[in-house]
């Protein structure tokens, strides 16, 4: 075993019924051998920055941060140590949160039956070492017909401890048939000793509808590794945002399993890169039966000589007669030394089906330049307010108006030092 | 105030004005009329700076400034306003935003302060009132959505807040209803001074039954062919363009 994999694995306190799958997870992840250059998922996204021995977080001593109000409850955990109380939440009937580490038998088995149950662990190697590393985590379960509205917000902040620490962060959300939830993942931290590496899996049953967000603002040194994994059964509606602020790396799978006829995928994601930083998104959206529908829509601003990729892959099986998706994603390059590997993927085996993808690396729009000037704005300024209006785009679509709001500044701050002519957005 | 002199101009290679000469003064409202293609919306690009309209000769001043010498932006800052035919569409930025924007860079080019977020606000609801924009207009993306009717009426709301010297409208009246064109003729009306110029870019007659122009003038094959009072609006209107052609 290589350096590499061994450095990654951590010591770590779990429940006793998490055994089998940390053990499944270890023995999985200790096969594997480390990915380079030459292997294709990884071409462009260079894992140096983990070469080294990671220890498992202990109760961290931090400030709290001051954090958005998002309209519903909201869990902070710091190192991966949640520092709240789940009893005092107050959640609608027919919603349970509960934590790995305090599940009793019925809901250990509840969660042990599903954990796990929606990730290829074959294609994505962290998700075994999130296995391996596992430790605790949060079950979200939303029951027939049950309706969690008021977002639920977890917070995943990193502390600037050293030495270098790892947090497996894991998530497992069941709707019910007919059940709605709304759910914003938030990841802070800048600390260039902490690496997270996530998990969140989403099992929709029929007819249930889920709002996702996921936000990696982590910044500076901060690595991130992970993955959202969904499984959408008979007409059931995911609609998922991300975002990612670049940092030392970051890699984020996003797998949509379109599992029953008449289901839906909004994807929309936003990738804002500077410096030397580095994001790496990698979606796949799995039609397997017919009838569904997915819209897939990514933006990315790289400056200075920062890199991202994208890859998009849709995967149309047999089966999946009628299915309609769509993928589009546009990059904009705001410095010659920027870069953007952007591949779009369309495999389909199914002859009734329509399907669009587009991948552009675009210039900001001259005309819409012009009639800024033509206003009094800037050139240097209209630049900027163009920029933003690209990404901002995806933002203005959500319906959370605090959401929107929180992600306003952050997005014009990253786009130029200069305050001047971010003065007049957001 | 504006003094065009023998002004060619071409795009993409191709001679579009072909010696315009005309003259401006504070408080004229000027009507350009003239059939497709003879360079009337040139003129206003040329005006206002857009790239791609290349000057082979000719001078244009501007309050005694070289105005061909002027980015776009110092145009507007001097007092320069372009109404576009077709406004361009800014998703993700909005109308509120931009507004701001364009208002607070040219009062610092005079400089004055920006205004305070609140004072500007109530400003852009008062003019969005008299174009009869409703409010949720200023939240929007620029020009995102809005149908034919509500872009004009929205550059109507920028000229409004930005108090140009010389606005120039091009083909402000098409794809107007009789009431929408009211609208911008009442807006336009009640800005006209004897400091503040039009140019009036219009390929019928109707708007100048609502906007009434001290000149009228005939621009064909990139000149002015002919120039007179509102009457000549009335003579285009019976006789149709090919008349002058004729006589040009």
């Amino acid at each position: 075993m290589s350096d590499f994999i061994q450095g990654l694995l951590v010591d770590s306190e779990a429940p006793a019924w998490l055994a089998a799958h940390r053990d499944a997870g270890t023995a999985r992840w200790r096969e594997t051998s480390k990915p380079t250059g030459k292997t294709e998922a990884w071409k462009y996204t260079s894992l140096m920055p983990l070469e080294r021995d990671f220890t498992a977080p202990t109760a961290a001593d931090m400030a709290e941060p001051s954090l958005p109000d998002f309209g519903g409850a909201c869990l902070l955990f710091v190192d991966g140590q949640l520092q709240s109380e789940l009893g005092s939440l107050d959640l609608p009937d027919g919603v349970s949160l509960v934590r790995f580490a305090d599940a009793n038998e019925a809901q250990a088995e509840q969660i042990a039956s599903r954990l796990g149950s929606v990730v290829d662990a074959d294609k994505h190697l962290f998700a075994n070492l999130n296995d391996a590393n596992l430790s605790d985590g949060l079950f979200l379960h939303v029951a027939d017909n049950a309706r969690l509205e008021a977002p639920l917000h977890l917070v995943y902040q990193t502390s600037d401890r050293e030495p270098a620490f790892s947090v497996s962060q894991r998530l497992l959300v069941v709707l019910g048939n007919n059940a709605e939830a709304s759910l914003i993942e938030h990841f802070l931290g800048d600390s260039p000793a902490a690496f997270t590496n996530g998990i969140t899996e989403l099992v929709l049953g029929a007819g249930s509808r889920l709002k996702h967000s996921r936000l990696q603002l982590e910044s500076g040194g901060a690595m991130h590794i992970g993955g959202v994994h969904a499984r959408l059964e008979r007409d059931s509606h995911l609609d998922s945002f991300h975002l990612a602020l670049g940092s030392e790396l970051k890699r984020i799978d996003i797998v949509v399993n379109h599992a029953g006829a008449g289901a839906h995928c909004d994807l929309n994601g936003i990738y804002l890169l500077r410096g030397t930083e580095h994001v790496d998104y990698h979606t796949c959206i799995e039609h397997a039966v017919p009838h569904c529908t997915t819209d897939e829509v990514f933006r990315g601003i790289m400056g200075d000589s920062s890199r991202a990729v994208f890859n998009g892959r849709i995967h149309i099986h047999p089966d999946a007669q009628k299915t309609r998706a769509e993928l589009s994603n546009k990059n904009l390059l705001t410095s010659t030394d920027a870069e953007i590997n952007t591949k779009p993927e369309l495999e389909i085996y199914a002859d009734d089906v329509q399907c669009a993808h587009g991948a552009t690396v675009a210039q900001l729009d001259e005309g819409m330049l012009h009639y800024l000037r033509t206003r009094g704005v800037e050139r240097a300024e209209a630049e900027v307010m163009l920029s933003y209006g690209f990404i901002n785009e995806l933002v203005d679509a959500l319906d959370n108006e605090a959401l929107r709001e929180y992600l306003h500044p952050l997005l014009a701050e990253r786009l130029t030092r200069d305050t001047r002519l971010t003065r007049h957005l957001a | 105030m504006l003094k065009i002199d023998n002004l060619h101009a071409q795009v993409e290679g191709k001679d579009i004005l072909k010696g315009l000469t005309l003259e401006v003064k504070p408080g004229e409202v000027h009507a350009i009329m003239g059939p497709n293609g003879s360079g009337k919306s040139t003129l206003g690009h040329v005006l206002a700076g857009r790239p791609g309209y290349e000057v082979s000769a000719g001078t244009v001043q501007f309050e005694g400034k070289d105005l061909l010498d002027m980015e776009t932006e110092e145009r507007a800052h001097a007092g320069i306003f372009l109404a576009f035919q077709y406004p361009v569409e800014i998703p993700g930025v909005s109308n509120m935003e931009f507004l701001k924007a364009a208002v607070d860079t040219t009062r610092e080019s005079l400089g004055l302060e920006p205004l305070d977020t609140v004072s500007f606000m109530k400003l852009a609801r008062e003019a969005s009132k008299a174009v009869d924009l409703d409010a949720s207009f200023l939240k929007r993306g620029v020009n995102e959505g809005f149908s034919g009717g509500e872009k004009k009426r929205n550059e109507l709301l920028q000229m409004m807040l930005l108090e140009p010297r010389l606005c120039i409208m091009d083909e402000t009246d098409s794809g107007l209803d009789i009431d929408a064109l009211q609208v911008v003729a009442n807006g336009v009306n009640a800005m006209r001074n004897e400091h503040r110029s039009f140019v009036l870019v219009t390929h019928y007659q109707r708007l100048l039954n609502f906007i009434e122009p001290d000149y009228v003038h005939v621009l064909s094959g990139g000149r002015i062919v002919r120039s007179g009072d509102k009457s000549l609006a009335l003579e285009l209107e019976e006789k149709g363009y090919g008349w002058i052609e004729d006589v040009a």
